[in-house]
């Protein structure tokens, strides 16, 4: 009869990216550089939002940005055209998120010396990107309006790991049952530390609140 | 749709342990897979299949999943709960000052090796 050996290990799959996540997010300290981790679902605005925010503050702040989709380079070709800033295309090979060790394959084809901000534009999805931390100094999220305000419900992990929700195409308020105040509530919910901005990316409105807290972020990065 | 995602990094761990111990064959990986942690069994076995037939070391090797069930706890009124059939609002007292005890777990709990096709001690 074969005997069967048993070894234990009671590891959570987690770990080593949550590690690997860790040192990356102090190499970023020591070298003064903020990354910042945008999620979304697909067609939620991230590319118009971070055209219109990129715009704002390219002439403040040192950027560049990754764009992780699962195919393709549209998203980093139409960044670079709109806003001249550095953009390099990601590929997740099929997969459906980022984790650690991916972005920091990403950062080494950037020139972190003279850079302050990274934006990392997740791939669009509000499950698997929760799940992994990419080393990035914070989590932001934009819920757009036709998603409706029920989203923070259905997908808690992904406001439980943010630190700030935009809602964006606040134009489009009056054709959709979409409450702000509920969405704030709901929001709060899942995530009472969590701040939320209202935005409009494709006329501009409320981009600066979110321009304003990222240069906040980026100073308090590398002065504290 | 993450759960590919995730039988890579079980391969990954499993072979770290595979080697530290000379192991050459695994016959089982067991899981222990929280009802909330928002893997589906299904799914991550039938990506196990696909994945792990692909390494000698777990060729024709078993995902065995434990399923934890999710528990949460109430601030409001001291009380536990089932967190499926109630979600985030305490059945007892109505609070939502709730939080999770269990049911997000994605942890390898074990291996098994066969003695005879590994001859280990």
């Amino acid at each position: 009869m074969d005997e069967v050996k048993i070894i234990e290990i009671k590891k959570s799959v987690f770990a080593d990216n949550e590690q690997d996540a860790a040192s990356l997010r102090k190499e970023l300290k020591d070298k003064g550089v903020y990354l910042l981790n945008l999620m979304s679902s697909p067609g939620s605005g991230k590319t118009t939002t971070l055209i219109r925010t990129l715009n704002l503050l390219k002439d403040k702040l040192r950027i560049a940005v990754m764009e992780a989709d699962i195919d393709s380079d549209v998203d980093a070709v139409k960044v670079k055209e709109a806003t001249g800033v550095d953009s390099i295309q990601l590929h997740t090979g099929g997969m459906c998120h980022l984790d650690a060790e991916m972005t920091r394959q990403g950062l080494d084809n950037l020139d972190l010396a003279r850079t302050d901000l990274v934006i990392l534009e997740n791939v669009g999805n509000l499950v698997c990107p929760a799940e992994f931390d990419t080393g990035a100094v914070r989590n932001a999220m934009i819920l757009s309006v036709p998603e409706g305000d029920d989203k923070p419900l259905k997908y808690p992990l992904m406001f439980s790991v943010c630190d700030l929700v935009l809602v964006n195409k606040t134009d489009v308020l009056p054709y959709f049952d979409f409450s702000l105040e509920r969405c704030r509530e709901n929001v709060r919910l899942r995530n009472p530390r969590a701040r939320v901005i209202p935005i409009c990316a494709k006329t501009g409105e409320g981009v600066d609140a979110f321009a304003d807290w990222l240069v906040d972020e980026v100073e308090n990065w590398k002065n504290c | 749709m993450h759960e590919l995602g995730i039988v890579f990094y079980i391969i990954r761990d499993v072979k770290q342990v595979a080697e530290e111990n000379h192991v050459k064959h695994v016959s089982a990986v067991v899981m222990d897979i929280g009802e909330v942690s928002t893997v589906i069994p299904s799914y991550l076995t039938d990506c196990w299949r696909w994945a792990a037939d692909k390494e000698d070391l777990l060729r024709g090797c078993q995902l065995k999943v434990n399923t934890i069930a999710a528990v949460t706890h109430c601030d409001g009124c001291g009380r536990d709960y089932p967190t499926v059939q109630h979600g985030k609002t305490c059945p007892h007292c109505g609070s939502s000052q709730t939080w999770l005890l269990r049911g997000n777990e994605v942890e390898i709990k074990e291996i098994e090796v066969s003695e005879t096709l590994n001859n280990v001690s």
